[in-house]
């Protein structure tokens, strides 16, 4: 597994770059044009809850190789207050923003592989794996 | 000390001893940068770094075969990007980070001056190819600075192409509005606001909002997508939006994103065959 790049998540426009970054990426492995759209889209959620409630934080992007075959692997930390309920967070529709509440649930479906990792108190770590079809 | 490669058993024997040389060198070359990046982070880097030579090193060719894009480097390479990710960040200069790297070298010529001081071929031989590693991983870091300010640029360039929404009277009692770049930020409101103004001042009783030109749909664009045609509804006009292509049709199902009461059309044309329809004008082929 190689890192490409690591986006520092401060401003609403980090996020732009990291679906830039994203984008870039799957076309690297030559992904499809509609999983390049979802593995963008989930990294925009993903960027943007880090920023809206995990008090900003990186993103980063690795080029994974598993038999013969590229990935595209984003991993996402924050050092905020974490998520107490990570089952509750995952449910369309809860939100302690005034948002939609589809963010996780709806990133979660758009990639392969989903893991969320938070503790409160000290932060949230979510991984994005995509492949190429 | 085998004569292959002189700096992987210094430091696999010495590492503290480099590292804590190397820390002095920075702070007394001046390219800490103490008000940018804490005491604690300049160690955490400088081991980290230090750490992937060592790693690598042992497997490596340091000699005029020397060549960091060998995978054999790829850590380094990883840790090189955390570093000057930070470092950028925090807006250290292309020659402080430069000379961060390039200070490794007095603790490693001392080392290699005591045990070679009787050896001067060898001396200058490890010398030199101490030379060439630290400086290639030096341009490297210097490299991967540069590259991130234009990234820099590039990410400011990418917030200014930001919605740019000009709305525009079509037909009798239509407006439509193109919508291009991304729909992050407050803008989204300005084009709602927009919208409605426009709703008002032409007496429309259709919006036609294209989103050809809108790259990604995730769930706040569609949170202001929901909002614009709630809002133009209240205006006693209707939304209609286009230009949703297949694979962001997808990546909204998929989202979970449901848009009800809104009328959506595959392109400008057919949104504006159905807002024809909607007020009345009958198109004729002539
Ligand atoms: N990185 C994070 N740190 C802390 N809380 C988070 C984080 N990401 C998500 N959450 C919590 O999970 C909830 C659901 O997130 P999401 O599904 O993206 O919906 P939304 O962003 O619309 O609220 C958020 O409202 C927030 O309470
Ligand atoms: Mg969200």
């Amino acid at each position: 597994m190689t890192l490409r790049k690591s986006v520092t998540l401060k401003t609403h426009g980090d996020i732009a770059y990291a679906r830039q970054v994203a984008g870039e990426l799957m076309v690297e492995i030559e992904a499809s044009a509609i999983k390049r759209t979802k593995f963008v889209t989930a990294v925009s959620e993903i960027a943007r809850n880090a920023i809206n409630y995990g008090q900003g934080g990186v993103i980063t992007f690795h080029l994974a190789e598993a038999s013969g075959r590229k990935r595209a692997l984003a991993v996402c930390t924050d050092r905020g207050p974490g998520i107490e309920d990570v089952d509750a967070a995952l449910r369309d529709g809860f939100s302690t923003g005034k948002s939609l509440g589809l963010g996780l649930g709806g990133a979660k479906r758009l990639v392969d592989q989903f893991e969320i990792v938070s503790t409160p108190g000290s932060g949230t770590r979510v991984s994005l794996e995509c492949g190429p079809r | 000390m085998p004569n292959k490669n002189t700096m992987a058993a210094i430091l696999s024997t010495d590492f503290d001893r480099v590292l804590s040389g190397w820390l002095k060198a920075q702070t007394k070359e001046g390219v800490k940068r103490a008000d940018l990046v804490s005491a604690e982070e300049s160690k955490e880097q400088s081991r980290d770094l230090l750490s992937a030579i060592a790693d690598a090193l042992p497997d490596a060719a340091v000699d005029s075969e020397l060549d960091l894009t060998e995978t054999v480097w790829d850590p380094i390479r990883d840790v090189l990007e955390t570093i000057t990710e930070n470092r950028t960040q925090r807006g250290v200069s292309t020659t402080e980070m430069g000379w961060f790297i390039g200070s490794l070298k007095q603790p490693l010529f001392e080392i290699l001056h005591t045990e070679l001081a009787d050896k001067p071929t060898e001396f200058m031989r490890e010398m030199w190819n101490s030379t060439r590693l630290i400086d290639q991983i030096s341009l490297h870091a210097i490299e991967s600075l540069v590259e991130k300010r234009e990234a820099t640029i590039e990410r400011q360039r990418a917030e200014m192409t930001e919605v740019s929404a000009p709305v525009v009277k079509i037909w009798d009692r239509i407006v439509t509005v193109p919508l291009i770049g991304t729909l992050d930020s407050f803008r989204a409101q300005t084009v709602m606001e927009n919208i409605l103004d426009a709703i008002v001042q032409w007496e429309a009783e259709v919006a036609i909002i294209d989103i050809t030109g809108v790259s990604t749909v995730d769930t706040l664009v569609a949170q202001h997508l929901l909002k614009t045609a709630a809002a133009v509804r209240l205006m006693g006009a209707e939304c209609v939006i286009c230009g949703i292509s297949p694979k962001i049709a997808q990546t909204v199902v998929n989202l979970g994103v449901e848009l009800p009461n809104i009328t959506t059309r595959v392109d400008l044309e057919s949104g504006l065959a159905y807002a024809f329809d909607r007020v009345g004008v009958t198109v004729a082929r002539g």
